[in-house]
């Protein structure tokens, strides 16, 4: 009997109608810069530092993120601002060490360190890996419109 | 004129490897040698009209023998040195040898006085005749009983050099691969239903 | 044309220049060929992977296969310090030539053949078997012993192919009667039954894959097993002399597959030949078209075996050349002799 089915090449041939059947299949590959493959509201990419809508900070320099952080990316330094606040000095995230678990965006409790979706981003230069607050601020302010729709959505599952 | 030339250009070439495959001191250059001499003498004989045979020639000698030739001298590590030890002691009996066959030849050629002067070149044969065709009526009929006796003689060659080099090793731990492939699962695997024997105790642990 | 081109010439040079051309006429597309094929094979076994293939160069990438020689012509040539300089470099020739002089004797219409020899047949064998030193003189040259081991395997391989390959064309000249390529083929017509595929079937199995061992490609490439011996053979070879190779290999791809097309499926036959309404329309003639298609359809096959099958091993390889491919082919001979002899099938008229 196995005799007989090795002469009809009957393995192979259930070998060759499978590659067949995938050669007349769409390819599931894309091509990149051109088409992108669906992103989640809750991709973890670049990070952002937001602002409430009359343009303060949210951060309060709680330092629960720096804590949570298992990568040990963010550092943090407080201080008293004029007004009586308690205002961050500095926060830098070090995108080399970062993992972009998205721990640091569960931490916070004002929402105001998140990860956003962008995730083409480069450096060109030494020193660069490091977002500064200000860079973390700016990145905030100009995709705010992504974030709050991003948060928005993803609302009624937290 | 051009056949000529054509001639002329191959069986030089021919004797030059000829001379090649003895005196070069590299075992595997003199196997090329011989692979460039096999392949000039079927120019040659497609020159003569037998491109049958030629074309035989180079698949037989050219792609199999030599092929195997090649193989085992590339295999081996031929210690040069010590092959031309006895060059001098054997070079009487090697030259000997070599008129003879020379002397041979000669005689072959001039027989019945039939010197070069009477080798006319054969006449060319006449279109659509196939020598392949000739060959094979030829082989098959008037030759058929030395041919079939070649064959016979070949095959009790391969047998007897397969039972030469075969032979069962006693205690050896072979793989045997086919069996290895055939086997399905029925054969290894035996699945028993049995009763479970005793409740399994934890007083052992507790304690 | 050809009179057009030739014209002028003096008569002694005539029949020489035209026969350059005609080389020139035939060799040309052959090398655009294997320039497509390799392109062919990546968006294959692409498509078969779920994968594109190449699509950057060019429109759906077809000017890929150009950039590639571009980059290998321009790319040096490494000679390996304790490589035998001459052999190393004459191997890569050695592999080259008989691969594109076989091309001399295959017909491509009843009537365009460069030189319609009788034993045409005999005459591919022969020069495809040369084929074989180029390969082992690449692997003892390189002085690398991945490079001879891939040599050993190879050579071991396309010897043992050889013989069932050479079996079961004596199948196909018991059938055809003759060794010339073009009579085999005209030999065949009728309709699609009398193509030799049918009666000679095992025959036909057995030749194509002898043919894809011959040529050293998917599942039979061990001669250049990337997971073992690095690339085999040609491991040392970079630039044009690897591009000889490379070349090489898909020419005689191209002519397995156009073999297999001439010798078991009717080469220039339409398959609609002596079907009743159809065949007498200009869907039943005789075309170059009806042998391209056949052509691509087994070059189809090859890719199709590469994107299916994992390679297999060598004694395997050996097994199935010696114990399984010679003694079924031996078999169907003596059938086939008996169909002769009691006159059935196709060759009986």
């Amino acid at each position: 009997m196995s005799l007989v089915k090795t002469l009809l090449l009957t393995e192979l041939r259930a070998g060759l109608w499978v590659t067949l059947k995938q050669f007349f299949k769409k390819p599931i590959t894309l091509r990149y810069p051109m088409e992108k493959t669906p992103q989640s509201h809750r991709f973890r990419g670049l990070h952002a530092l937001r602002r409430y809508s009359n343009g303060e900070e949210r951060c309060i320099a709680c330092k629960l993120c720096e804590a949570v952080c298992p990568a040990l990316a963010i550092t943090i330094e407080s201080d008293q601002r004029d007004d009586g606040t308690r205002r961050t000095t500095r926060y830098d995230i070090d995108l080399f060490k970062c993992i972009y678990c998205g721990f640091c965006e569960e931490a916070c409790p004002v929402d105001a360190i998140v990860e956003t979706r962008i995730h083409e981003y480069h450096m060109e230069n030494r020193g660069e890996n490091i977002m500064t607050k200000d860079k973390l601020l700016a990145v905030g302010t100009k995709y705010e419109d992504m974030i709050a729709s991003d948060r928005g959505a993803d609302a009624a599952y937290r | 004129m051009i056949t000529t030339a054509i001639f002329w250009l191959f069986a030089l070439v021919l004797v030059g490897a000829a001379i090649g495959v003895v005196t070069s001191r590299n075992p595997v250059y003199s196997v090329l040698y011989l692979v460039l001499a096999f392949f000039n003498s079927a120019v040659l004989w497609v020159l003569l009209e037998a491109e049958f045979l030629g074309i035989v020639l180079v698949l037989v000698y050219v792609g199999a023998v030599m092929v195997l030739f090649l193989f085992v001298v590339m295999m081996l590590d031929v210690n040069v040195e010590k092959v031309k030890e006895g060059f001098t002691r054997y070079m009487p009996i090697g030259v000997f040898v070599a008129l003879t066959i020379v002397g041979q030849i000669c005689y072959v050629v001039w027989h019945k006085k039939m010197g070069f002067e009477l080798m006319v070149t054969p006449a060319p044969t006449p279109e659509g005749y196939s020598n392949t065709e000739a060959i094979g009526e030829v082989l098959y009929t008037q030759y058929v009983y030395p041919f079939e006796l070649a064959a016979v003689i070949l095959l009790v060659a391969i047998v007897a050099a397969i039972t030469l080099t075969m032979r069962k090793r006693q205690g050896l731990k072979v793989q045997d691969i086919a069996a290895q492939v055939a086997v399905n699962r029925n054969d290894r695997v035996r699945i028993v239903s049995m009763d479970v024997e005793r409740e399994p105790s934890t007083d052992g642990e507790s304690s | 044309m050809v009179e057009f081109l030739t014209g002028w010439l003096p008569e002694g040079l005539q029949f020489t220049a035209r026969t350059l051309l005609y080389i020139v006429a035939i060799l040309l597309p052959l090398i655009i060929s294997v320039a497509m094929l390799t392109l062919a094979e990546r968006k294959v076994i692409g498509a078969m992977q779920a994968r594109l293939g190449p699509n950057r160069v060019g429109p759906f990438g077809l000017l890929q296969p150009f950039a590639d020689v571009i980059k290998l012509l321009i790319k040096e040539v490494l000679l390996p310090n304790s490589a035998n300089r001459f052999l190393f470099l004459v191997a890569p020739m050695l592999t080259l030539v008989p691969a594109l002089a076989v091309w001399a004797v295959m017909p491509f219409s009843p009537t365009a053949v460069l030189a319609d020899i009788n034993a045409g047949l005999l005459f591919v064998l022969a020069l495809t078997s040369m084929g074989v030193y180029g390969v082992i003189l690449a692997g003892w040259a390189s002085n690398s012993k991945y490079a001879l081991l891939g040599a050993m395997r190879s050579a071991a391989q396309i010897v043992a192919y050889e013989i069932a390959m050479g079996f079961a064309l004596v199948g196909v000249l018991m059938a055809s009667g003759t060794l010339n390529l073009g009579q085999i083929v005209e030999g065949q017509s009728g309709n699609i039954a009398t193509w030799y595929w049918l009666p000679l079937f095992p025959l036909f199995i057995v030749y194509f894959i002898s043919g894809v061992a011959e040529t050293n490609r998917a599942p039979f490439d061990v001669a250049e097993g990337e997971s073992e011996i690095v690339a085999g053979f040609h491991v040392e070879y970079s630039g044009a002399a690897f591009a000889m190779f490379f070349l090489a290999e898909y020419a005689n791809m191209i002519l397995i597959a156009m073999l297999t097309a001439l010798l078991f499926t009717g080469g220039w036959l339409s398959p609609f030949q002596g079907i009743p309404v159809i065949g007498d329309t200009f869907l039943g003639a005789s075309n170059f078209i009806w042998l391209a298609l056949k052509t691509g359809f087994f070059l189809f096959c090859f890719l199709w075996f590469r994107a299916t099958f994992p390679r297999y091993r060598y004694d395997q390889i050996m097994r199935l050349g010696w114990k399984v491919f010679i003694p079924i082919t031996i078999i169907w001979l003596f059938v086939e002799g008996v169909m002769v002899w009691a006159k059935i099938g196709p060759w009986s008229a």
